[in-house]
């Protein structure tokens, strides 16, 4: 092969690179894999390339879907899984495994209503789960119009949009909806997939945004980095506390901090309708599973290493995606359960 | 010729037919092979899928056949809308791409000019190359909002006509059963018209001049004479067609709207099996996912039910006729 190569000093050059390549890797460089949630994916590749860049360990994540990576960090065929939904602390036990939270996200309710400005809607969650239920109707209900005195609302029809592939942002979605309404509760309850009332489902948040965009007077909900970075109309919120509040990294981070973890083994809680002042009522985030007595050492140690960067370095890679970095107090709290709970 | 040179020559024949009868059988295995490897892999995916599919089938048994609830919640499962969903937006595909079909195969056979024929034939076998991707972007971004557009005259006017008007009355979303059918006709209209098209070249110049000659139109040409011609063959392109529909995924998954419904009108969202199964595979566990494999093991029976249809079907046209 290097015979065809006729430069000499291109010869040179590759020498130089495979060598380098070579005792790089073999002295010290860590493949280590991850597998699950498509939520995290982007973020968790700008760690990795940036990682990558400081420490020459690579992770290979493969946004797979939260059950998928369930299912290999339980099979061992990957250092770490990741999941929108946290396992129960018996299941965790069971399979000896022990769960924290990596970043967070918010998800918001996009609409396209004309003559409505982006961000001039205000939705509670009652009002949005008898949407989601079918229950009201039309825009101008008076749920709606009470919410929104000073805006001017047509009669139309509300075509209401859910996404129709499992994930995360549905079973965070929800999951806030049960917490708001019993109704939903008892009829549909909470997944990564569920029996919509109503509506229509698109594929993934591309789909969603894509039905919202085309189809006037329709509502639905998707990943507030995808809502921002596509244009599309987001409502405010009424939190648990009573305040309207907009979605943004200071209402997201406002509810990680008000969220109860303390009191979440396993950190096993979700934090949808947090209570706090300012607290954003749909935010989400995801867990990273691992071993409490590893597989593999070498690789788990590598892993947490990853993070530790993760939830230091990589703040600002976060941001720049739209993503919430962990609180301090948080963070804290989870370099505590890495030594309580894992033997590294 | 003398006895010793007859000898290695018969030797030679003898050891030729040998070799031969060899090579045939060689030859008749391989063959036999090939067609063993599609009858393998044809049950080996229809054994997999009903095996994967097992939890749900032993519990709920015909029930998952008949019920319309499809709630991963509670972890109940019922295939009759996604089955009924496959089923319509097929239907509605054939019932407009056979027609076109047909009108393009006999206009590029029988009409157009010699010139246009070549660039018309290929021009449609590139459709047929589109991915369905292509097919699934088109429809969403540019054909659905068209559909929304005239939804509205489509309630008003269809919607009124006695016994079908139902079928068309419904929400303008453009999104739904009809414009997933006809997203379909395009794409399986390639398919049956390129074969329509290659068998009605076979009907022999002599039969159809004949016809003119007995003061037959074009029309009476085509229908009492080239049909009956190339009857099975179209039916084959048709169902060919058919197949590709009935397992398509991606372009539907776009349009449909995918909700689990079982309702009369056209315009409302639907599912298919095969959308659903490329909607949830993904976070599926346990009875779910069991019934989403159990799901493409019924687009298995569905499609070999729709093919035996097929053949009877031929089978009572070459009775009637007498063969």
């Amino acid at each position: 092969m290097l015979t065809s190569i006729k430069s000499p000093s291109r010869l040179g050059a590759l020498a130089i690179a495979l060598a380098a390549s070579m005792f790089g890797l073999t002295a010290q460089a860590t493949d280590i894999t991850g597998a699950g949630s498509s939520f995290v994916y982007p973020v968790i590749s700008k760690w990795s390339a940036a990682y990558a860049e400081k420490t020459g360990n690579h992770i290979n994540y493969q946004s797979i879907g939260s059950g998928g990576g369930i299912a290999q960090i339980k099979a061992g065929t990957v250092d770490f899984g990741a999941s929108d939904m946290p396992l129960k602390p018996e299941d965790l036990a069971k399979f000896g495994l022990g769960q924290f939270p990596d970043v967070i996200g918010g998800i918001v309710p996009a609409f396209n209503v004309a003559g409505v400005a982006p961000g001039a809607l205000v939705l509670d969650g009652t009002t949005l789960a008898d949407i989601y239920l079918g229950k009201i109707t039309t825009w101008n209900d008076p749920a709606i119009v009470k919410l929104n005195p000073s805006v001017h609302l047509p009669s139309s029809r509300i075509t209401v949009v859910h996404r129709s592939d499992g994930s995360g942002t549905s079973f965070n979605f929800t999951d806030y909806l049960s917490k708001v309404s019993p109704e939903w509760q008892s009829k549909v309850g909470e997944g990564t997939a569920v029996q919509w009332p109503a509506g229509i489902g698109g594929k993934g948040n591309e789909g969603v945004s894509a039905y919202i965009k085309q189809i006037p007077n329709s509502i639905g909900y998707v990943e507030y980095a995808y809502a921002l970075k596509n244009n599309i109309g987001y409502a405010k919120m009424k939190n648990a506390a009573g305040t309207v509040v907009e979605p943004n990294t200071a209402s997201f981070q406002a509810a990680a901090n008000t969220a109860d973890w303390k009191n979440a083994k396993d950190f096993n809680l979700l934090m949808t309708n947090a209570p706090g002042a300012q607290a954003w009522p749909i935010t989400a985030t995801s867990w990273v599973i691992m071993y409490k007595t590893p597989k593999n050492a070498a690789n788990t140690k590598v892993a947490f290493d990853f993070f530790k960067f993760a939830y230091s370095s990589g703040q600002e890679a976060a941001r720049s995606l739209d993503y919430v970095p962990l609180p301090d107090s948080l963070v804290q709290q989870i370099q505590a359960y890495w030594t309580s709970e894992y033997k590294q | 010729m003398h006895a010793t040179s007859a000898e290695p020559l018969a030797r030679d024949t003898e050891h030729r037919s040998r070799a031969d009868a060899r090579h045939d059988l060689i030859f008749r295995l391989l063959l036999r092979c090939c067609a063993l490897i599609v009858l393998a892999a044809l049950l080996g995916a229809a054994l997999s899928t009903l095996w994967g599919g097992r939890d749900i089938l032993f519990k709920d048994g015909l029930h998952f056949l008949f019920s319309s609830e499809w709630n991963p919640v509670e972890d109940k499962y019922g295939a009759l809308a996604p089955i009924v969903g496959t089923l319509t937006t097929s239907l509605i595909a054939l019932v407009i791409a056979v027609p076109i079909s047909f009108g393009i195969a006999l206009f590029l056979t029988e009409i157009a000019p010699n010139w246009m024929r070549g660039p018309v034939a290929t021009a449609i076998e590139l459709l047929a190359a589109i991915p369905s991707i292509i097919y699934g972007m088109w429809g969403l971004f540019i054909f659905a909002p068209f559909m929304a557009s005239i939804e509205p005259w489509m309630n008003d006017t269809l919607g009124n006509i006695p016994l079908i008007g139902q079928l068309f009355q419904g929400p303008p979303l453009g999104l739904g059963l009809l414009t997933a059918g006809i997203v379909l006709a395009v794409m399986i209209l390639p398919f049956i018209s390129s074969v329509m098209r290659e068998v009605f070249r076979t009907v022999p110049a002599r039969l159809k001049e004949s016809s003119y000659a007995l003061g037959s139109t074009t029309w009476e040409v085509v229908w009492d004479i080239v049909l009956p011609y190339t009857r099975s063959a179209v039916i084959g392109g048709i169902f060919l067609g058919l197949g590709r529909a009935l397992g398509e995924t991606m372009a539907v998954t776009f349009v449909l709207g995918n909700s689990y419904n079982i309702t009369a009108s056209l315009l409302m969202p639907g599912t298919s099996i095969s959308s659903s199964i490329a909607n949830e595979f993904n976070e599926a566990v346990g009875l779910h996912r069991s019934a989403l494999i159990a799901l493409g093991f019924l687009l298995f029976v569905v499609t070999f039910i729709v093919l035996l249809i097929a053949r009877l079907m031929l089978r009572q046209l070459a009775r009637k006729e007498g063969r």
